[in-house]
């Protein structure tokens, strides 16, 4: 037992009144890996991620989660399972150390983990606060002390820096690169790009079924996209014009200038051309590589 | 201030929109007032008849019998016990079992042909002095109905009845309504905050969090419900001190015994109270479903209208009411100084109930999301 997957389930299906929200699923996540878990709005993530910790039983579908059936030992995963809520889900008439009290006595922690903790992300200073005085930061920074404290062997993150600011975000992403270093597996949902390229593997899921999984160069790679960057002085009219000309995928404005992607090099150059003007080829964003994907599996859906 | 006919009717649609949205509240709001108009209405008598009755006649005579069948007549009267004894018709009494004790002496037959003074004893049990009263009042008539025709009976020396009520000898209310008090502020209180245990998670958005965590069904449940417990416990202190010390409610069994059947009955109404945040999903529904449990509580528990005046399907339905077999208990211990021996059967009921009602909530409790 040397590299052992941290999760590694397949088939997994869930449905809602008769609606498939999760479709033949599977998701590999090696040990140590920060896994990013992308997708559109009600793809599915939230409900992947819930039948991971063992929060939702599958319809169908099996797999292990730290070595663990995921359908029958619930129980003993969510042990080992931190899971941080996409909804802040801690006591707001109760104190940050109060909650992380309330935690650990669930998980039979010492008092002294709590303290820990309470160092550990520079809590100490606010301990006494009420968690529903908190700022969208500090919250968040609660919220992943309380996944933490128990020392999970994984941390599953549903979208944990919605509405925070750029720089808590960022502390936040180095406190979990330095946990994915001393060996705890992350899987994090989230819809921001440069949150996706700060993991090790990602895996994009759109109306309930995965739809490519790699490495951030992968996919963006294997995407197959040619983006080149226009500058014009009116580049609103020309992104009208240019969204409607064959062989165009995107056209994104970026201050002065427009990105525009297609799949296709030498149709979107004459494309460009056909408006007399001349493109820089740049590289492709994964945001771009995203879009083209949801675009395409929602023609897949139809 | 002008008023907006456009804005008026906007807002008018969207709450006639989320209305029709909650069903439960919908159900409650229609549904409701029917099935307890329909229930209380046909439940509900305050001037009960057929009422057990212990019959002590150690002569049975045509004298003892006429008297009997002017009882029964009466509509107030049953004779459950026709041949009892002094002592077995004082124990059926103080359980509950009858609500009137009627002794004919063995010489009342000769006495009343002599033309000599009769008397006949009727024992009420006066714990519930608005359950008793209509048939004390009719006892005058049926004295007279019994002997007056058909017998050779001298006119000047008619029966006397003479009545005692037991318990309660002057027929005062509040001896019976503050032991009865005591079950019905416990109810609500209990029932109500306990029913938001997890409705109250759910809607804060806890509850995810908490199922994440390694605590089981009964470690939640039992977490939730006893601080409750000890709500109840100090509820339940102040309500007897009152009682004794505001009211002059009489104290005649055993504090322990008081106090221990109570607690049960409150650990039958917090897991009630459980029970309930189980099934409702908001808050709202949870006080609309204990308030649902609560108007029988007080209609067919005997707290506010006799028992014995309810036909039997509705006494069955309150024999379903923790609320029921507590106001017998309590009025039992604090009025008649009953012993162990005869709240048994009370502790037995609620005993049941605490453990169907934790069987049920543990069973609805759904330790996943699905």
């Amino acid at each position: 037992m040397t590299v052992v997957t941290a999760i590694d389930v397949s088939g997994l299906t869930k449905s809602f009144g008769g609606r498939k929200v999760v479709d033949d699923v599977a998701l590999k996540v090696a040990e140590g890996e920060i896994a990013g878990f992308l997708g559109p709005n009600g793809s599915g993530k939230t409900t992947c991620i819930r039948m991971i910790c063992g929060l939702l039983t599958p319809d169908a579908g099996s797999g292990t989660v730290l070595g663990l059936d995921v359908r029958r030992d619930q129980r003993a995963i969510r042990r080992q399972v931190g899971y941080m809520t996409q909804r802040f889900s801690f006591y707001e008439d109760l104190s940050i150390e109060e909650n992380l009290g309330f935690v650990a006595g669930l998980y039979g922690l010492p008092r002294q983990a709590v303290r820990d903790t309470l160092e550990d992300l520079g809590l100490t200073a606010r301990r006494a606060q009420l968690a529903g005085s908190l700022s969208g930061g500090w919250k968040q920074r609660l919220a992943l002390a309380a996944c933490i404290m128990h020392q999970p062997r994984l941390l599953l993150l549903d979208e944990p820096t919605a509405g925070v600011d750029p720089k808590a975000r960022r502390q936040f992403w180095d406190e979990i690169h330095a946990r994915a270093l001393s060996g705890m597996t992350v899987l994090v949902s989230t819809h921001y790009m440069d949150e996706a390229e700060r993991c090790h593997r990602i895996n994009y899921i759109a109306y309930g079924r995965l739809v490519v999984s790699g490495t951030v160069a992968k996919v963006i790679a294997g995407a197959g996209l040619i983006t080149m960057t226009v500058q014009s002085p009116r580049p609103g009219a020309l992104a009208e014009r240019l969204r409607k000309a064959p062989g165009v995928g995107q056209v994104e404005p970026f201050g002065t200038s427009l990105h525009v992607t297609g799949p296709d090099r030498a149709r979107l150059e004459a494309a460009l051309a056909a408006e007399g003007v001349s493109g820089q080829p740049v590289e492709t964003s994964l945001e771009d590589v995203f879009i083209r994907l949801m675009d395409q599996s929602q023609d897949n859906m139809q | 201030m002008s008023l907006s006919l456009t804005r008026l009717w906007a807002i008018l649609r969207k709450e006639f929109i989320q209305m029709r949205r909650d069903r439960v509240t919908f159900a409650m709001m229609l549904g409701v007032p029917i099935m307890q108009l329909l229930l209380f209405g046909y439940a509900i008598n305050s001037d009960p008849r057929h009422m057990p009755t212990a019959l002590i006649a150690p002569v049975q005579d045509q004298f003892s019998r006429s008297l009997v069948a002017a009882l029964e007549n009466s509509g107030y009267y049953r004779i459950t016990h026709p041949d009892a004894q002094p002592s077995e018709a004082e124990r059926l009494i103080a359980q509950g079992k009858v609500s009137f004790v009627v002794t004919v002496p063995a010489d009342f037959g000769q006495r009343l042909l002599r033309g000599e003074r009769a008397q006949v004893l009727v024992e009420a049990d006066g714990s519930d002095p608005t359950a008793t009263s209509g048939a004390i009042a009719a006892l005058g008539g049926i004295a007279e109905s019994a002997f007056r025709r058909d017998l050779a009976v001298p006119e000047a020396a008619g029966p006397e009845i003479v009545v005692h009520r037991r318990y309660n000898p002057e027929g005062i209310t509040h001896y019976n309504i503050v032991p009865g008090l005591l079950g019905v502020i416990l109810q609500m209180t209990m029932v109500m905050m306990t029913a938001m245990a997890l409705t109250r998670e759910i809607e804060r958005g806890t509850m995810e969090n908490l199922l994440a965590m390694p605590a089981t069904a009964a470690e939640i449940m039992l977490g939730k419900i006893a601080p409750f417990l000890g709500v109840g416990a100090v509820q339940v202190l102040v309500i007897l001190g009152v009682a004794w010390a505001l009211f002059d409610v009489p104290f005649m069994g055993l504090p322990a015994l008081l106090l221990a059947g109570v607690m049960v009955f409150v650990l039958a109404l917090v897991l009630l109270g459980y029970l309930i945040s189980t099934v409702a999903r908001t808050q709202m529904q949870a006080m609309q479903i204990a308030i649902f449990v609560f108007l029988p509580s007080i209609l067919l528990s005997g707290f506010m209208f006799p028992f014995r005046g309810m036909p039997g399907w509705a006494q069955m339905l309150g024999e379903l009411l923790p609320v029921t077999h507590l106001l017998r208990l309590v009025r039992g211990i604090m009025l008649k100084g009953a012993g162990l021996p005869d709240v048994l059967a009370q502790f037995g009921a609620l005993s049941v109930m605490v453990v169907v009602l934790g069987a049920l909530a543990l069973l609805r409790f759904r330790r996943t999301l699905d």
